[in-house]
């Protein structure tokens, strides 16, 4: 069940929520929604449940136009809005059964799937209990159980994590794992670890634009540009900076090379190189032959977490050159 | 707005069931037979006649402000909270929505209605009841409750709060209510057409005991009114 999303554009009055934006999304993929607050994730996801109209643009689900066959596009849409509304005084299992009947389900398969639901999302325990009374993971449980209800094959999850302790989390990341298997997962977060823990893909918007689309590996090395090899040697020379630091840098693909002297024949150096130039075994066939001991090698890599920040920073630093943080 | 029963039933009774769990419907009806009881019985025996005409006549009153309370959280506290978006995104049209809740309040009301014919009853052992006016009274009662909850309904959608759910509730059925007792003040050749707007006028014709097609239409007519206007104040996030 494929979501095509194309040129969707939406104003509310004269300021423009989301400008232009097109992506896909393929069946049985988990797709990570990533921006600011306020870049765009919600009236997306909004327009996308057919709660809102776009502008102008359009949207299919299985090739199909939400704007025409919105009831039976809702049919197939399960929708987990922004901070998790709940009625706090139905009972869990009264709350499940009303959801599953507003979806048309007949009397034996919501009971079936209540059972299901009951069982996948862990709610035994609270099943009789009054929404109101239980703690915010099992509301967030409940959440998902009342979108899943109905078996839909597009979940739709507004920030599905938002405002849980770190093992509630967990439990949470989890369980769409397991649920979003066989179903087609859009789900929104401005949590960065999130995205590498549960999606396959990821798109990042900004002040309602795609920024950028790929899988989470993919976008770290796009957005790396130049690696950094970090590489501590022992050598009993007086001058590293004399000595070594040549020889380092008439390796293909330095860009430039950093030294600082730790004392005690130590030396450390910072080399910058072009992507995708690895010069660690020729450092240490060097190393060999000159007799120095490589006490440490390694590479730093881009997080996510630079990425993201480099692409949504604010205008007024956009131009600032991206450079990865050196610890 | 076509709308499908088997879609809008389950919403009417989450609705009921809501009043019922809640302490809403019983304070509504405590205090609906409380009032009425002080009305019947502080002149029954004063008068001396055995008619109920004067519990027809505190009922819309009553109502005045009873309706926009059991009306004021349908909407509002779905907007307040978010679940409007749940119930907006499910399998549903708008008009669905309105209907299963309007049916539920209405329901409630005419529960609320049952034990006031206890007041009949015990009327009707006190001496020869005219049954024409009662059960005009009765009908004319439900019609103008009908009315008076599709007004309710409509407050509550304009706004996220309930006290100003209950008190745009209450101005507007307020209204409707003093339209054909305000005559006095107007000219002649507006004065036919307000009173044929007033809800009281119609009431106190079926009351009577006849009933006329032009009543029954003016109810239904302000009653689905005020429902499409509901309608489309929910579809206002559509603009």
């Amino acid at each position: 069940m494929a979501i095509t999303v194309s040129n969707l554009t939406k104003f509310y009055g004269d300021e423009k929520a989301i400008d232009d934006i097109s992506f896909e999304v393929k069946t049985g993929e988990i797709l990570g929604f990533l921006g600011p607050n306020g870049a765009g994730k919600t009236t997306t996801m909004k327009i996308i449940t057919c709660y809102m109209p776009a502008t102008s643009g359009s949207v299919t689900v299985d090739h199909v136009n939400i704007a025409d066959h919105s009831l039976a596009v809702r049919k197939k849409i399960g929708y987990l809005p922004e901070l998790n509304p709940l009625y706090l005084d139905m009972n869990v299992v009264e709350y499940l059964e009303y959801a599953a009947q507003l979806h048309g389900l007949e009397k034996s398969r919501i009971n079936h799937q209540l059972k299901e639901m009951i069982e996948v999302c862990g709610l035994h325990d609270v099943k009789h209990k009054d929404i109101g009374e239980l703690s915010k993971g099992y509301r967030q449980r409940v959440g998902l159980a009342q979108a899943m209800i109905h078996d839909p094959d597009v979940l739709i999850l507004d920030e599905p994590t938002s405002g849980l302790d770190p093992n509630q989390i967990i439990e949470i990341r989890n369980l769409i794992r397991q649920l979003g298997r066989a179903k087609t997962v859009i789900l929104s977060t401005h949590i960065l670890p999130e995205v590498q823990a549960t999606c396959d893909r990821v798109v990042i918007i900004n002040e309602g634009k795609i920024v950028a689309d790929g899988t989470p590996d993919q976008l770290q090395q796009d957005f790396q540009g130049s690696e950094l090899l970090i590489i501590e040697l022992k050598a009993s020379v007086p001058n590293g900076l004399e000595e070594i630091l040549p020889k380092i840098k008439s390796h293909n693909g330095v860009v430039s090379a950093e030294y600082q002297p730790i004392g005690d024949g130590l030396h450390r150096f910072a080399v910058r190189l072009n992507q995708g130039n690895d010069i660690r075994e020729n450092i240490f066939r060097q190393a060999v032959a000159e007799g120095w001991v490589v006490l440490e090698m390694h590479r730093k890599v881009t997080s996510l977490e630079e990425v993201f920040h480099k692409l949504t920073m604010a205008p007024a630093d956009k131009n600032e050159k991206y450079a990865p943080a050196v610890h | 707005m076509t709308s499908n029963f088997k879609n809008v039933m389950p919403i009417f009774l989450k609705e009921l069931r809501s009043y019922f769990n809640s302490a809403v419907a019983y304070v509504v009806i405590v205090v609906f037979l409380a009032i009425v009881g002080w009305f019947f019985t502080s002149d029954l025996f004063l008068m001396n006649i055995a008619s109920l005409r004067m519990m027809f006549e505190i009922i819309p009153a009553v109502f005045l402000f009873v309706i926009p309370a059991i009306t004021m959280r349908l909407l509002s506290e779905e907007k307040k909270s978010g679940t409007i978006e749940l119930l907006t995104t499910k399998p549903l049209t708008d008009a669905e929505i309105i209907a299963g809740k309007f049916l539920a309040a209405w329901a409630l009301v005419g529960i609320a209605l049952i034990p006031t014919l206890l007041y009949y009853i015990t009327i009707s052992f006190l001496g020869n009841v005219d049954n024409g006016p009662v059960i005009g009274g009765y009908v004319g009662l439900l019609l103008m409750a009908g009315v008076y909850v599709a007004i309710g309904i409509f407050a509550s959608s304009l706004t996220d709060n309930q006290v100003v759910a209950f008190i745009l509730g209450f101005v507007f059925v307020f209204a409707l209510y003093m339209l054909d007792k305000i005559l006095y003040y107007l000219p002649g050749w507006l004065a036919s057409t307000v009173e044929f707007l007033g809800i009281d006028y119609h009431l106190s014709n079926i009351s009577r005991g006849i009933i006329d097609t032009r009543d029954i239409i003016y109810f239904f007519s302000a009653l689905l009114f005020s429902l499409y206007l509901s309608v489309l104040s929910l579809q206002r996030r559509n603009w």
